[in-house]
């Protein structure tokens, strides 16, 4: 059957060239909505991009304090979030690579990122940096169960552990298990908003070092390995939001079609986004923890609605 | 209440020294630990060359100042901050500028790190060039404790200060601020004076506050040189230091607005506070309100004609600036993130003596212009806007109740100044008298700012003493954060928002 290789390999190439060549235009879009819904024009589209192009070209500067640790962070979420956007499928077209126990493989993926990002924090020695792994590591510990109990209902629901079957299959409007699913997104909006460091729980724009989560441990990269972070972090970005639209989306009747509504999906999101950062205020620290143990009790109680 | 053998006078009186009560250092001692244990405020303790100690007293309920000396035999004395909180930085200041030691003082550091003025000795015996926030830190000792040092350089533009916070994870236990970075000799240079720079070196003493500092320094003239200003140049004078109120405190609720995360009030306010200091440029050539007074009235009338023109802009930027601000006001996610942060217990304000918008938000009702009314503020009286909690919100609070009565005021002025004809170009000052002491407060943006000059026998300044609200406030901020998170920290140094460059002088 050429035709059907023919299609597959059409597929693949559609999600590699979304991966990389896509993921640097949804911040783009959230900061170009903000900046609309504050009365000013804002940068381009295409800022990150321009950014990226800009710090390739240029030199790091390294502290004399760093070792070979530090640039484990920025390489290492590369190369996990690539990896780890293999395995989810883009709107209702399977993912490159499937396999049973891929979720497991891809819920690691996301913590070896954490984990390399917090080791590159920690190796430079400064007391911000320390302060954000802190809180990074803190927060992350109640946004993954949110996350985990989310793919244990699904898994339930599919009866698969490959994220091809668990999120490709579904969809709202696809029958018996809408409400489960309106929980469980609701559970990953916060778990997407926390590890995408947004407003309410952390400000990507904000330069005052004390307040930061996830940017102030990135602090010191410059040149190559900061565009490194920043690419990595629009990988993350797009990995996330096409957990949630693979939700959300109905599947349609033609695979075009379902790349498209993908798509539009994505610009969607990325608007929600932000008109969410122009309405609300951030919490204050303190406050985050019960935000995101609001996601874990709504993941944990589709789970629930599915046992029984 | 009265002070015991201190001086009863009025802002921007002119005291011959002779009228100065020169007292023993004990009953100028007890009368100020008495009266600011009462309700007296210690607005002023400084020194001059002659080893005298001079210190001003507001009584704001009373609408009265008090002043007083005394001749220290030695080069120390008993510190009067443990009965007194509040000249705490004083004393340290005095102790730099002139080598005066406190005895007792229990946090006896440098404030400005420069060597005392005139040769005198080091009490810190440092040598040679001395650095800022160079000093022997407070610190907290344990497994769990760790500090974190923010600045001189900062991830703004911002100016340079120096903060070390002792932390229990994210809890704040101390905070110290170290400042100096900014400090330019401003008193030094006014000595002498009056210098052709003098005017600029008063504008520039925090270059926000450029009104209320130049206001205090030409009044400080007219008091010596017995000059009248004629009211219409008055109430220009007004306009502008109103203006200078609005621009300010507009730009820092959009700042507070942004360091929450709120960017729709953020964005707004940033664009209005434009507005605002444009409308000063429209009258003086200047954003910032430079060169716009002198001595005996203005350098830049504001004509009937102008003044017509700019009523209306007025009411425009103050609809589109209540529009901006309330967007904030309707946010439950900006009150519930306010009303959290930098609390100041009312108590310990009034201790420490916290002066302008900080101590309003205490709920301590205090302003120059009420209290102590100067130029058109006489007849026009502002009512003084507080709020309760002490916290980030009230601050907010108080800054917007304080737009809309300036706004008030703007609109009355504008109207009256388009009807009243241009008073002419202002006579030359005559001589300053000499041998004579005079006060001039103003209110400033921020809060009371406090010139004192003091008179040689050539009517030259011989002591020349600026207190800009910050110098009472830093201490305030450090209070704000005792027992906070350190992530609320920016939140609170912008509510506060206080100048370097005003206390470092």
């Amino acid at each position: 059957m050429p035709d059907a290789l023919l299609t597959r390999i059409l597929h693949l190439l559609m999600h590699l060239l979304t991966v990389v060549l896509l993921a640097p235009l949804i911040p783009g879009l959230i900061t170009k909505v903000k900046a609309r819904m504050a009365g000013r024009v804002g940068p381009p589209v295409f800022q990150l991009y321009y950014d990226l192009a800009k710090l390739a070209r240029k030199q790091a500067v390294y502290s004399r304090t760093t070792t070979w640790v530090f640039l484990l962070g920025p390489v290492g979420t590369v190369a996990a979030m690539l990896a780890a956007s293999l395995l989810v499928p883009f709107g209702h077209t399977p993912a490159p690579v499937a396999f049973e126990g891929d979720v497991i493989l891809f819920a690691y993926l996301l913590g070896l990122s954490r984990f390399l990002t917090v080791l590159s924090a920690l190796d430079t020695g400064s007391s911000f940096e320390g302060m954000g792994a802190a809180r990074e590591v803190a927060f992350a510990a109640l946004a993954e169960p949110a996350l985990f109990l989310g793919f244990a209902a699904l898994a339930k629901v599919s009866g698969s552990t490959s994220l091809t079957l668990m999120l490709g299959s579904l969809g709202v409007g696809s029958g018996a298990v809408t409400a489960p699913l309106i929980l469980i997104i609701a559970g990953w909006s916060i778990v997407y908003l926390a590890e995408n460091s947004r407003i309410p729980v952390d400000d990507p724009t904000t330069h005052l070092e004390l307040t930061m989560i996830h940017e102030v441990m990135v602090l010191d990269h410059s040149g190559r390995p900061f565009a490194l972070v920043l690419y990595g972090a629009s990988l993350k970005l797009l990995v996330l939001s096409a957990l949630l639209l693979d939700l959300m989306l109905p599947k349609a009747a033609h695979a075009w079609q379902d790349w498209a509504r993908f798509f539009v999906g994505l610009g969607g999101l990325a608007g929600v986004v932000g008109l969410v950062e122009s309405a609300t205020a951030r919490f204050q620290m303190t406050h985050v923890p019960r935000f995101l143990v609001a996601g874990i009790l709504a993941s944990a109680f589709a789970f629930l609605l599915l046992l029984v | 209440m009265s002070v015991p053998d201190f001086r009863a006078f009025q802002n921007g009186q002119v005291l011959p020294m002779g009228d100065v009560p020169e007292l023993s250092f004990t009953t100028f001692r007890d009368a100020i630990v008495e009266a600011t244990k009462g309700n007296l405020r210690l607005a002023c303790l400084c020194a001059d060359a002659k080893r005298r100690l001079i210190a001003v007293l507001a009584d704001d309920a009373n609408h009265t100042l008090w002043v007083g000396l005394t001749r220290l035999e030695s080069m120390s004395y008993p510190a009067l901050t443990p009965d007194c909180p509040q000249a705490h930085l004083f004393e340290r200041e005095i102790a730099e500028q002139y080598g005066l030691v406190p005895e007792g003082h229990p946090w006896f550091k440098p404030v400005r790190f420069h060597q005392p003025w005139d040769g005198a000795a080091d009490p810190w015996r440092r040598a040679g060039n001395v650095l800022p926030a160079v000093m022997k830190y407070f610190q907290v000792t344990g497994e769990e404790v760790h500090e974190v040092a923010v600045g001189p350089v900062h991830a703004g533009v911002i100016e340079p200060c120096h903060f070390r916070f002792q932390c229990h994870g994210e809890k704040v236990f101390h905070l110290e601020i170290a400042l100096g970075f900014q400090h330019r000799g401003i008193e030094r240079a006014l000595l002498g004076g009056p210098h052709a720079l003098s005017l600029k070196h008063a504008e520039t003493a925090a270059g926000d506050s450029s009104i209320a500092h130049a206001w205090a320094y030409c009044r400080i003239l007219e008091g010596l040189a017995g000059l009248q200003v004629p009211p219409r140049s008055e109430r220009v004078r007004g306009v502008a230091l109103e203006l200078e109120r609005m621009a300010n405190h507009v730009g820092d609720l959009g700042a507070i607005s942004g360091d929450v995360g709120f960017l729709p009030t953020a964005s707004f306010c940033g664009r209005i506070r434009g507005d605002w200091l444009n409308l000063s440029a429209e009258v003086c050539g200047s954003r910032l309100g430079r060169d716009w007074l002198r001595p005996g009235g203005l350098r830049q009338d504001l004509e009937p004609a102008l003044a017509a023109r700019l009523a209306p802009r007025v009411a425009r930027s103050w609809e589109e600036t209540r529009d901006a601000v309330e967007l904030m006001w309707g946010a439950a996610s900006v009150a519930i993130r306010l009303e959290a942060a930098g609390a100041v217990e009312p108590l310990q304000a009034r201790e420490i003596g916290l002066v302008g918008v900080a101590a309003r938000a205490c709920g301590i009702a205090l302003d120059v212009r009420h209290d102590h009314p100067f130029g058109p503020f006489v007849d026009h009286a502002v009512a003084v806007s507080t709020a309760q909690s002490g916290n980030a919100h009230s601050r907010a609070w108080v800054r917007w109740l304080e737009l809309a009565e300036s706004q008030r005021f703007l609109m009355d002025a504008l109207e009256a100044l388009a009807d009243q004809p241009p008073d002419g170009p202002p006579t030359k000052r005559p001589s300053l008298v000499p041998h004579s002491l005079c006060v001039s407060l103003t209110e400033g943006w921020r809060g009371e700012v406090l010139h004192l000059a003091l008179t040689d026998a050539q009517g030259r300044f011989a002591r020349y003493k600026i207190v800009d609200p910050s110098f009472h406030n830093w201490f305030g901020l450090a209070l704000a954060l005792r027992g906070g998170q350190i992530s609320d920290f920016p939140l609170c140094n912008k509510s506060f928002n206080l100048s370097c460059c005003g206390h470092d002088l």
